[in-house]
């Protein structure tokens, strides 16, 4: 379970989180929707461990205990997934080879033993199938030339790779066409489990209907400013957001 | 900027302890006085009990150093040197040239073991059967086995200590010592001409493929001792070979000196790839230490369609001057430079390569990866240049540095000179940093910020690394994660 209580958070003296809590149980996807720049990004960042922000009040527990004295090696061994709005080239590292340091270094972390290499091969051959990201992909360097699509969809390859706690996914569906959002949603959903929770970012409907939410969040001023289930994401799709705003649509 | 901070903090800290070979061989050694005149030089000569021409060779060398000065162009800085408060030779004192690994000291071995060098034939031969390398290996002044002698010797190959190569073979020493860099080269090959201890010698017969890696590996152990090798490599006709270099040295708090000169000749259609993996004590965080590494490498593409072909792991020395060149004298031959140079703490390295065109039609290839961290300063320094006769002759170079922390330096000179109006030399370089964003990125799936560094900076130098062999490119992966990090590997 994650519960963010009370989190104020700045960056660069200014205020982006103003006192926002939120919890999202066990086995639920919660989706978080509102307008550009009211900090959801950030909201993802703090909880995943990104420095430079400063949080000067809250917490951020993850099955009680609270992450923010963590760092982010350790909050992403403790089960905290990030997949990334605008993901990150690592030149001349090789997809696999990140695969696998990523896997052996969580692995470690839990204190398993290290993935033999055909197991592990095997392993992610499988789920980038699933997902639809080539083979010969594997062997570019991570995320160098790939197109936004497929960046997007190697996240979520990681994310299966990773079997988190807690998925995040900032944006996941933008830059997607609409059989990759299909795709995508359809490996989200295959992750879904009693014990691994989601936090679904986005702008649109159209992945709600894919990824279907248990309860949504209306994120405005850097506030959980209003809590619904499905049916409110049609409500902002109708109505936008001037009514948390303040602002006419 | 905060990660970064801490990242190269804790490299700084880590640093020296990093630095796994610093043990010290509590060996007899025998040495020359200290400082350095004719009597020492022809000490030297007659422990090695050289013929008369050699001894000769040796003096004009010293004589003519005498007149010289010390380069002071290059981008490093330290203390004058004193060369009269060194030693100019040591040996282990129960070494008086081993005929056999049997009667080499146990002390000795078991050194080398340490530093993961298996010297006896038959535990090469019990482990991984395709992966076996001839070794010889120097201890201070001396060259202390060289392995598989007898199954090179089948082959033609002549792979020996240069001390034994003047005795056995001193026409082809004769021929081919000082015919790449000239006695009166530079003041440190000079130096190294007149007080050469030991180093190895190859020679490869004409249409052979030299049947195993060749390899040495140099350790310098006594304190205040100079360590000059010599290495002198021929390629004949049509042949190959493949030959590789590693050094250790103990961790001291004196710098300890060290001017070795290879020179490489490769005839009509021969090959020769040489590669290094340099990890002398670089000093402990405050400068304090680590070797002055002064080196004169060049090869000579003697003949039509030969190559050479330099590859380099830098990541140890306090000081690096280092430019290892090739001659492109055959038509078509092909001269390649790869270069890894890692400085971190106060390392200073200044170096490069000179690729000289000289016949038709030559080729050079120079992929130059400097990594800059703690508060170290790297300079690259290439020469490319191409004569009148050189019609037809192609450089490529990229030079990529890449800047860890906001205390370290990098810089890249480049000189092009052409007077051949065919010739096409191209030059790219780049530098960057390690970003904030990538390290949060792989941090956040769970590796620690020293497996990302690492991770990071394999990538950045994966185009070197591939040049090399197997072996080598393990050891030098493992090298890259512990100078900067400390903690893999
Ligand atoms: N390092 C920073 N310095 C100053 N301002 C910042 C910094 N990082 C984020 N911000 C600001 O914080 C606000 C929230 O940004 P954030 O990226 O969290 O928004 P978002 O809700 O994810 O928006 P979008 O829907 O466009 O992705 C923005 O106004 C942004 O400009
Ligand atoms: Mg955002």
């Amino acid at each position: 379970m994650l519960e963010v209580k009370n989190l104020h958070v700045s960056v660069g003296g200014r205020k982006i989180l103003d006192g926002l809590n939120l919890t999202v149980k066990d086995g639920e996807v919660a989706a978080i929707m509102g307008p550009n720049g009211t900090g959801k990004s950030t909201l993802s960042y703090v909880i995943a461990g990104r420095e430079d922000y400063e949080v000067e009040e809250g917490e951020v527990l993850l099955d009680g205990v609270n992450i923010l004295e963590m760092d982010a090696t350790e909050r992403a061994n403790a089960g905290v997934f990030l997949a990334f709005q605008y993901p990150l080239e690592i030149p001349g590292v090789a997809t696999m080879t990140f695969l696998k340091a990523a896997l052996n270094a969580q692995a470690r972390a839990k204190g398993q033993g290290e993935l033999q290499t055909p197991e592990f091969m095997k392993k992610v051959r499988e789920a980038a199938q699933k997902l639809g990201v080539a083979q010969d992909m594997l062997k570019r360097p991570l995320n160098v030339g790939f197109s936004g699509g497929e960046k997007k969809r190697m996240e979520i390859l990681q994310m299966a790779l990773l079997q988190p706690k807690i998925g995040i996914l900032d944006e996941t569906d933008s830059g997607l066409d609409i059989d990759a959002l299909r795709i995508v949603a359809d490996g989200v959903n295959a992750l879904r489990a009693q014990d691994r929770s989601f936090l679904v970012i986005t702008h649109y409907q159209r992945l709600l209907d894919y990824i279907k939410p248990d309860t949504v969040h209306v994120m405005a001023r850097g506030k959980i400013a209003r809590t619904g289930g499905p049916e409110l994401a049609l409500e902002l799709e109708k109505s936008g957001y001037a009514a948390f705003t303040g602002e006419a649509a | 900027m905060a990660a970064v901070k801490e990242t190269v903090d804790r490299v700084k800290a880590i640093d020296v302890d990093a630095y796994k070979y610093g043990f010290v061989t509590d060996i007899e050694s025998e040495k020359a006085p200290k400082g350095l005149n004719e009597d020492i030089v022809r000490f030297i000569s007659a422990k090695k009990n050289e013929p008369e021409w050699m001894t000769e060779w040796r003096l004009d060398a010293y004589r003519r150093w005498l007149t010289m000065d010390e380069p002071t162009w290059a981008r490093v800085e330290y203390p004058k040197i004193d060369f009269q408060d060194l030693y100019y030779y040591a040996a282990p004192k129960s070494m008086a040239g081993p005929k056999s690994l049997d009667e080499v000291d146990p002390e000795l071995l078991r050194t080398y073991e340490k530093l993961g060098i298996p010297l006896r034939e038959q535990e090469i031969l019990a482990g991984v059967q395709n992966s076996r390398v001839a070794v010889d290996a120097v201890f201070d002044s001396v060259s202390v086995a060289t392995t598989f002698r007898a199954e090179l010797a089948k082959a033609g190959v002549i792979f020996c200590p240069i001390s034994e190569a003047v005795h056995s073979h001193p026409e082809l020493v004769k021929k081919y010592l000082g015919s790449v860099v000239p006695v009166t080269d530079n003041y440190y090959a000079t130096l190294n001409s007149a007080v050469f201890s030991d180093g190895s010698f190859v020679y490869i017969p004409p249409g052979v493929r030299c049947p195993m890696e060749l390899s040495t590996y140099f350790r310098i152990n006594e304190r205040n001792t100079g360590q000059f090798e010599r290495t002198l490599i021929i390629a004949d006709a049509g042949s190959y070979v493949s030959y590789l270099e590693g050094c250790t040295a103990p961790q001291r708090d004196e710098n300890q000196l060290h001017a070795a000169v290879v020179e490489l000749i490769a005839h009509e259609d021969a090959e020769i790839k040489y590669s290094t993996v340099q990890n002398w004590f670089p000093g402990d965080a405050e400068g304090k230490g680590g070797i002055y590494n002064f080196v004169t490498k060049r090869g000579d593409c003697r003949g039509d369609r030969s190559k050479i072909s330099w590859t380099q792991v830098e990541t140890g020395s306090a000081i690096t001057w280092k430019y290892p060149s090739c001659i492109l004298r055959g038509d078509e031959s092909r001269g390649e430079f790869y270069s890894i140079a890692i400085s971190n703490g106060r390392q200073q390295v200044d170096s490069g390569t000179k690729m000289i065109h000289l016949g038709k039609n030559t080729t050079s290839r120079i992929i130059s990866k400097g990594i800059s961290a703690g508060r170290s300063n790297n300079t690259y320094r290439g020469q490319v240049s191409a004569h009148r006769k050189a019609t037809g002759a192609r450089n490529f170079t990229n030079c990529d540095s890449l800047l860890i922390g906001h205390d370290c330096g990098a810089h890249t000179v480049p000189y092009i000179e052409s007077k051949n109006a065919s010739a096409v030399f191209e030059h790219e370089a780049t530098t960057s940093k390690i970003s904030e964003d990538q390290l949060f990125y792989c941090t956040q799936r769970g590796l620690s910020e020293e497996e990302a560094t690492a991770l990071i900076v394999n990538g950045f130098v994966r185009d070197v690394l591939q040049q090399l062999p197997m072996e080598f490119a393990v050891e030098a992966q493992k090298l890259i994660a512990i100078s900067l990090e400390g903690s893999v590997g």
